[in-house]
């Protein structure tokens, strides 16, 4: 590898506009990132408080009839799982951390960098003007199952879903400008003494979740361009011989099945996008406050190499009564349990972390503890739904939705949360305001909690998701309806707190207490920047040397309780080295 | 430390929840009791984890809170302990798979001599059919597909002309006989589902799938459509109906087959009002009117007829309509001429000729707000 400085080319900017709009610089790009998902994720938000609104008080609101209220459904998921969670982790975090943390310069390709933002924006601007076009957006759920989602019958089926697919097209592109980026980085940009081995386990968690991105987000776009032409040009990708609306339509021999296969052949990758990086921070975030080096730092990364590796031959098990072949579960159920070990390994190695620590109990440890509660509790109903017949009478209905909600929405939003009380003070200066940060943790924890936990019962019962009423089904009694207006009341309360969180960023970037350069005192390269917040260029006159891995917290004998990882090598605490990596350091 | 509280009470919360949940599996009435057993084991296994898990983070919390000048300790590994939470993992998920997959090699194996049920989903209703004495059931082919047929039963398949159809929501079956359910669809993903009896499969347009179950309670069932199917999803509401063999060969013996369906339908006896409006209800039937209207003041995806004619509607745009006889014939010619607030414009025109038309409009009339002038 090499080492070469590379500041003499950097073209610092000198414009506002070259400085803060069209921004080669990382920091900037994540910024922009980061800015646009939180305020499309904050739409996302409004639009699940309006369904909740149908829900727990239906035929109350005249304006949610049965049309808006499939929009609100589709458009809220897919907003939430691509356009807040994917950007906000891969673009955001991944574009602000991975340069930081291995000690490069900025991303190796900054022009690309720059359009990946943009072309973000754009696929974003496609998927907003899909409310302006007649017959507004596309309802056919998140999934986009054809043949209904372009046939009549089926809100926003002519303009809408055309947007739809045009902008995950769009944002497929951003998605792979940004990804070759994070990846080429970290392969090749690392500061002397950065070996693969030494990373935080938050680049590990990126880098793993981009190589996912760039090799699933493909399927999602050719299934994307396929089902255009079935609803331009009539082709029959996914179209067999239909009758819609009593008419016999020219569609034939094509297979919704296909569809499906590659919809969730990038969908459940999808999962692990969203969930590795939060993997990695919340490992990061434990051994800070905790003080205490992660437990088993190599384990954890084998853990995320082989869970994004085994998250390609699972997708099946979204499909278990689909109308597949059904002797495929057998091999389906299979590899998802298989997966729960990694998984359950990386659960074990946070509390183990926490075990003998000195533990803080700063706000962003909270969100950690609440993550892991939240997510061992998504987790473990996982369980349930991989594994095929226990699956069959719950699949479609509530119990997948409090599921997916608490393991792949909750429970990486609580680690987005924690992640920024953590990194604020760098990338602002400014620390986020205590206070607000505790009103706004015990809120959305317990809000939470309250609003999901029960709600897998529902699913028990029998109650499917995505109905606009449950008018005279007589097998869902009196109560339950009960618990959906108490879930409503919950899910408005635990949103509007949200406005909270929002106020704390903007005022504390201006406002807050002015913050250390590492004031939690944490070991990671992005700390020992010259300047809070670090300047183009990150690093000053010359790049960091790297002596030791970023947990050397509280090493016997050290004087402070934390080493960094730039420290002379004479300040100890460098880690083990197990015998096959021998004398290479 | 209140965070270790709060931890505990949620998992405190959490069992005595369900514990005394009134909100649990609906109970069983078919053979699939195994499934119930698969959910009690994973319910129990995982819960133990969650537990366990939880309880030693509470504990964690409070034994190792920052105390000032306590120092935490250096342990980065332990492959050992590593080792022992790897191997009680895997027992813990093998032991969830195994009795898994033994219910599921049941599942994907149906009873040879169980009877075979075709269920039809159509945006937004439930047909049925049953092979007749010829025990075959007729091919079919969504180029058939038309109002009088909507099977698309091929008319040349000689197999198929003693086919039972049943055009209704309801089906009946014999209680304590394994049924294979084939299901099909010309229009959308659909799902048969009726929570009772746990077993269900997603209906795909161009192929048929299946599953089997065996009906082990008499009684009236709700079956629910669970794969989302458009605006109509939630009104596909359709009933199974369990009850002994003799009765159902009883009822079975009722419905018309194919062959009886092609059949130029006798003319209506008589020609007066009442006439036409029978005849009208069953062009309703054929023709799928009632999958979106129905008849009991309930909306569906378009307006009840209940009341309807006489009525006074608003349209998108806040314009005023009276529901009169022009208004019905002009908006059943030509769905898309007027948009009524709070319905989608989904309607697509009926192929009708003008007598049937008259016969359409004169049972909706026959609901009507007003009396129908003679």
């Amino acid at each position: 590898m090499a080492y070469a400085d590379t500041e003499e080319i950097l073209h610092d900017p000198h414009t506002f506009i070259t400085k803060y709009v069209w921004s080669q610089d990382h920091k900037v790009i994540a910024v922009q990132y980061a800015s646009i998902a939180i305020l499309v994720g904050l739409l996302g938000l409004a639009l699940s408080n309006l369904m909740r609104l149908q829900i727990g008080f239906p035929g109350v609101f005249e304006f949610i009839n049965a049309e808006r209220y499939y929009q609100f459904v589709t458009m809220h998921g897919m907003i939430m799982v691509i356009y807040l969670l994917t950007a906000l982790f891969l673009g955001g975090f991944g574009n602000y951390m991975i340069p930081l943390m291995v000690g490069a310069r900025d991303m190796v390709f900054p022009y690309m960098n720059m359009l990946s933002v943009w072309v973000y924006l754009l696929s974003v601007i496609v998927l907003l003007a899909s409310f302006f076009v007649p017959g507004g957006p596309t309802g056919s759920g998140w999934t986009l199952y054809p043949p209904a989602a372009i046939l009549p019958g089926t809100p926003g089926h002519d303009w809408g879903i055309i947007l739809m697919l045009v902008s995950l097209v769009i944002f497929i592109v951003a998605t792979t400008m940004g990804g070759l980026n994070y990846v080429t980085t970290v392969l090749q940009a690392r500061c002397e003494g950065m070996t693969l081995l030494r990373m935080p386990l938050t680049v590990w968690g990126i880098f793993v979740a981009t190589i996912l991105a760039l090799l699933a987000f493909p399927a999602l776009f050719v299934s994307g361009v396929m089902m255009l032409l079935d609803k331009t040009l009539g082709t029959s990708f996914f179209m067999p011989a239909l009758v819609s609306m009593g008419q016999v339509t020219g569609y034939k021999g094509g297979s919704p099945l296909l569809f499906q296969h590659l919809f969730w052949f990038f969908g459940h990758p999808e999962v692990y996008i969203v969930a590795l990086p939060a993997f990695g921070i919340v490992s990061d975030l434990i051994s800070v406050h905790a003080r205490k080096a992660i437990f088993g730092y190599r384990t954890m990364v084998w853990a995320i190499v082989i869970i994004g590796a085994l998250s390609f031959v699972v997708w099946a098990h979204h499909m278990f009564v689909s109308g597949m072949n059904p002797w495929f579960g057998f091999f389906f159920a299979t590899s998802t349990l298989i997966i729960a070990v990694p998984t359950a390994i990386k659960v074990y190695n946070w509390v183990l972390t926490l075990w003998r620590g000195d533990i803080h109990l700063s706000v962003p440890m909270l969100f950690t503890l609440a993550f892991i509660l939240t997510f061992l509790s998504g987790g473990l109903t996982g369980l349930f739904l991989g594994n095929v017949s226990v699956d069959i009478p719950l699949s479609g209905t509530y119990f997948v939705v409090a599921h997916f909600h608490m393991v792949m929405g909750v429970a990486p939003l609580l680690v987005v949360f924690g992640a920024i009380y953590h990194w604020f003070p760098k990338v602002t200066g400014r620390m986020l305001d205590d206070r607000l940060g505790h009103f706004h943790f015990w809120v959305t924890f317990i809000g939470t909690y309250l609003i999901y936990f029960p709600m897998h019962y529902l699913g028990v019962l029998g109650m499917p998701r995505r109905y606009y009423n449950y008018e005279n089904y007589q097998f869902i009694p009196a109560s339950a309806h009960s618990l959906n207006v108490f879930i409503t009341v919950v899910a408005l309360f635990v949103g509007a707190v949200q406005l909270v969180y929002v106020f704390n960023l903007v005022w504390s970037t201006f406002r807050g207490r002015k913050a250390d350069p590492n004031p939690w005192r944490a070991c990671s390269l992005e700390w020992a920047t010259p300047d809070t917040p670090p300047k183009h260029g990150n690093w000053g006159a010359k790049l960091p040397v790297v002596s030791r891995w970023a947990y050397a917290f509280n090493v016997p004998g050290a004087k402070q309780d934390f080493i960094m990882q730039n420290a002379a090598l004479d300040a100890g605490g460098v880690e083990e080295q197990p015998k096959s990596y021998g004398a290479s350091s | 430390m209140v965070i270790a509280i709060v931890l505990l009470l949620i998992v405190v919360g959490s069992v005595l929840f369900h514990w005394l949940t009134p909100w649990w599996l609906t109970p069983l009435a078919s053979n699939w009791g195994k499934m119930d057993d698969t959910l009690s084991i994973t319910m129990a296994v995982t819960g133990l984890f969650f537990v366990v898990i939880n309880l030693f983070v509470v504990y964690t919390l409070w034994r190792f809170r920052h105390r000032p000048g306590v120092r935490a300790a250096y342990q980065p590994d332990n492959k050992k302990l590593e080792h022992w939470l790897i191997g009680i993992t895997t027992v813990g998920i093998v032991a969830l798979l195994a009795p898994g997959l033994a219910v599921y090699a049941n599942y994907v194996q149906p009873p040879e001599d169980a009877m075979i049920l075709e269920v039809l989903g159509q945006q937004w209703q439930w047909r049925y059919r049953f092979p007749g004495a010829g025990g075959k059931l007729g091919g079919t082919d969504a180029r058939f597909v038309t109002g009088q047929n909507p099977f698309g039963l091929d008319p040349a398949d000689a197999a198929g002309q003693d086919d039972v159809l049943v055009m209704g929501n309801e089906v009946h079956l014999p209680l304590n006989r394994s049924v294979k359910v084939l299901l099909r669809s010309h229009d959308s993903l659909h799902d048969f589902f009726v929570p009772q009896f746990r077993a269900r499969m997603n209906i795909v347009p161009g192929q048929v799938s299946w599953f089997w179950l065996t009906p082990t309670q008499a009684g009236r069932f709700e079956a629910m459509c669970a794969q989302l199917c458009g605006i109509g999803h939630p009104t596909m509401h359709g009933y199974v109906v369990v009850e002994e063999e003799a009765a159902f060969k009883a009822w079975l013996a009722a419905q018309s087959t194919f062959a009886m369906t092609l059949a130029p339908a006798a003319p209506a006896a008589g020609s007066g009002p009442e006439a036409l409006s029978a005849r009208g209800r069953t062009l309703a039937q054929t023709k799928g009117c009632v999958a979106c209207h129905t008849i009991d003041g309930n909306a569906g995806v378009g307006p009840t007829w209940k009341g309807l004619f006489g009525k006074t509607e608003t349209m998108e745009d806040g314009s005023k309509a009276l529901v009169d006889d022009k208004y019905l014939r002009g908006f059943i010619r030509d769905p898309k001429s007027r948009d009524i607030r709070g319905f989608a414009n989904v309607m697509p025109p009926i192929p009708m000729s003008d007598d049937e038309l008259d016969a359409l409009v004169a049972y909706i009339k026959s609901y009507g707000s007003e009396p129908v002038k003679q």
